[in-house]
């Protein structure tokens, strides 16, 4: 049955080759449209996403200033100073948290970046001393070389570091694996641990030295100082509630107005990612909507020719009527030979499409990763899955009127002369 | 075999409306091999569709092998013709991308007969028609009488009771209409009712009966 189906589907379409390629070509281009669009669009998604940095995308980071309001006698301009007190504080008091670290940047405010060197070669880098579980929430880096820092290095107080790519090809040179070799600053000699690589703020945040904190605090002599703080909530916690009663929670360890919004000041990342989130929902549907559009024009297109190859057939379909055939078997003939045309001129357009969005990549890839806001661009599965069913669902419907049309051709039409 | 009584059938609408049967009689018995003749105009077409069960009537009863022809849906009808009639037109209707044994085995795929069957069923068919060698030819590579030949040889695959000719010696010359007029005989002695509906008279006067049909009615 399915025989005698496929090879009058094959007659119809070789009797007629131009129409059907045509009418092939239609659909053909509507899912290439499609698909290079979606491509493109996780591509842009990708690139955006590059964005946001190394830090993980819920994470809260709150800093400290110099207060503004003056509140319980105290005057205003005083400046706010986190300790590891705090972070103890932090801990015991908020459950919610899943990591918390701290970081401290070695500089005057005015000068942020300090002379490391390495033999006769230097470099002015920001050297940042930085808490247990720091890399926890800053965890989107690359680790080129050896690893990362850990809770033995703190504990034992270690002069070890890990530096950026940008700092091990200003003073090891591209491409050396420099881990066990030394840098110094400030008069101390560090061993390096780790080469990282992190694309964050143009690449400024390759431009960083990591040093445990418990070292930093020895060889700046900050005591237990510390910079600012960063966490991450649990999973399934109200981010945004968490940061405010972390927030009010420190305006009162530290003799902060609650409406001072210099003291201390908070930056939650899942701002931002929802922001964008809600962009690329946009550009997403808006895609989806020209993508479909232009597929809906190839579909209209076999709707039409099938009306033509319908009417071209009146007489045949009236024998076959005439011969027992009953309108559903004719209603089947149509539609398979439409949702056949369908699929195929559409898995040619998915394979193509797939096919140009990898050579894409690949470019994208060799240029170095990212092309300014645009990533390598990306089909996955579900995306060419939904692009099948949106294919046999058009074919079927772009075969449904001639279909019925052809069902309701009256079996006499055979006896015309 | 085929029973009409009092057959009405109007064309149109309104001011336009046609009556074409006016209350037509007509038994067939079984077995019988008869013509119908008739001007064109006179109706014998509408009342060939109408034993054919490809068109409907306003009035009266139709009985095809003592079952009332009424009312029936569109898969009723198609069930009713692919078992029990068989259609040879003047034209021969062969669908031309098919060769003549899968030409003979379409009614039978409508009958959901497996493929290996339908083939079989459809070479006996042909060889009975004597066109055993050309059942891999398509209907462009034979003759006219050839491909009446396996028309009829099609209509006769389901073995119907009944065979609907509409003027099927219409496109043929004298020897060959002689030759497909045998065949309708033969079949005819095969115990089939042959209803052939012709304007020629030598092939009329080959028929046991012949059916004179003028403006709607049966003339005796």
């Amino acid at each position: 049955m399915i025989i005698d189906n496929l090879q009058e589907i094959y007659f119809t379409l070789r009797k007629n080759k131009l129409r059907s390629f045509l009418t092939a070509f239609g659909v053909f281009w509507g899912i290439l449209m499609l698909i290079l669009l979606l491509g493109a669009g996780k591509g842009l998604e990708k690139g955006i996403e590059k964005g946001f940095g190394s830090d993980d995308r819920s994470s809260i980071w709150i800093h400290t200033g110099r207060t503004a309001i003056p509140y319980k006698g105290i005057p205003h301009g005083r400046y706010v100073q986190f300790t590891e007190d705090d972070l103890a504080a932090l801990r015991r008091e908020f459950d919610d948290i899943q990591y918390l670290s701290a970081e401290n940047l070695a500089g005057q405010r005015w000068r942020r970046t300090i002379n490391v060197t390495h033999k006769d070669k230097s470099g002015a880098f920001s050297v940042l001393g930085v808490a247990d579980e720091y890399f926890n929430i800053k965890r989107f880096i690359e680790y080129k070389y050896g690893r990362t820092l850990n809770i033995l290095d703190a504990d034992g107080l270690r002069k070890v570091a890990i530096i950026g790519t940008a700092v091990r090809d200003r003073l090891f040179g591209k491409g050396v694996d420099p881990i066990g070799k030394e840098i110094n600053f400030h008069g101390i000699v560090l061993q390096v641990v780790g080469v990282f690589y992190d694309p964050g703020r143009d690449g400024r945040m390759d431009e960083r030295v990591y040093i445990p904190l418990s070292t930093f605090q020895k060889t700046f002599g900050r005591s237990n100082k510390i910079g600012l703080m960063t966490l991450t909530p649990k999973p399934g916690v109200d981010s945004y509630a968490l940061e405010e009663k972390i927030v009010s929670f420190l305006q009162q360890r530290h003799w902060v107005a609650p409406d001072d919004v210099r003291g201390i000041r908070s930056n939650n990342k899942a701002k931002q990612v929802e922001e964008t989130t809600l962009v690329f929902n946009a550009i997403s549907l808006f895609i989806w909507f020209v993508g479909l559009g232009t597929l809906a024009a190839g579909i209209v297109g076999i709707s039409n020719i099938m009306i033509i190859t319908v009417k071209d057939r009146t007489r045949e379909i009236g024998v076959r009527k005439a011969l027992g055939a009953t309108p559903l078997s004719i209603v089947s003939m149509v539609l398979t030979e439409s949702i056949l045309v369908t699929a195929v001129a559409g898995y040619c357009g998915l394979v193509l499409g797939v096919g140009v969005i990898e050579l894409v990549a690949m470019m994208v890839r060799n240029a170095g990763g990212s092309l300014g806001f645009f990533g390598a661009p990306e089909v996955d599965i579900a995306v060419a899955i939904k692009a099948i069913l949106i294919l046999v669902i058009c074919g079927a419907l772009a075969g449904l009127a001639p279909a019925l049309h052809a069902a309701r051709i009256h079996p006499i039409e055979a006896m015309r002369e | 075999m085929i029973n009409l009584q009092n057959i009405h059938k109007f064309y149109g609408a309104g001011s336009q409306r046609l009556h074409v049967l006016k209350g037509l009689d007509l038994s067939i018995g079984s077995g019988e091999l008869v013509s119908i003749m008739g001007s064109s105009g006179s109706g014998k077409s509408t009342l060939l569709n109408i034993i054919g069960i490809l068109d409907s009537y306003d009035d009266g009863l139709y009985e095809l092998a003592d079952i009332p022809i009424q009312n029936l849906s569109e898969k009723q009808a198609a069930s009713l013709r692919n078992q029990h009639l068989g259609f040879v037109f003047q034209s021969f209707n062969l669908l031309p991308f098919k060769n003549a044994l899968e030409n003979v085995a379409l009614p039978l795929y409508y009958q959901s007969v497996s493929r290996k069957m339908r083939n079989r069923r459809a070479a006996e068919m042909l060889e009975r028609v004597g066109l055993s060698d050309r059942s891999v030819h398509l209907p462009g590579e034979m003759s006219g009488g050839q491909k009446q030949r396996v028309a009829i040889a099609r209509a006769l695959v389901t073995n119907p009771k009944v065979i609907l000719a509409d003027e099927p010696t219409g496109a043929l010359d004298s020897v060959t209409s002689q030759e497909v007029m045998a065949l309708f005989k033969q079949v005819h002695e095969s115990g089939k009712t042959v209803v052939i509906v012709t304007h020629e008279d030598d092939i009329a006067a080959q028929t046991e009966r012949i059916i004179h049909i003028k403006d709607g009615h049966i003339v005796v």
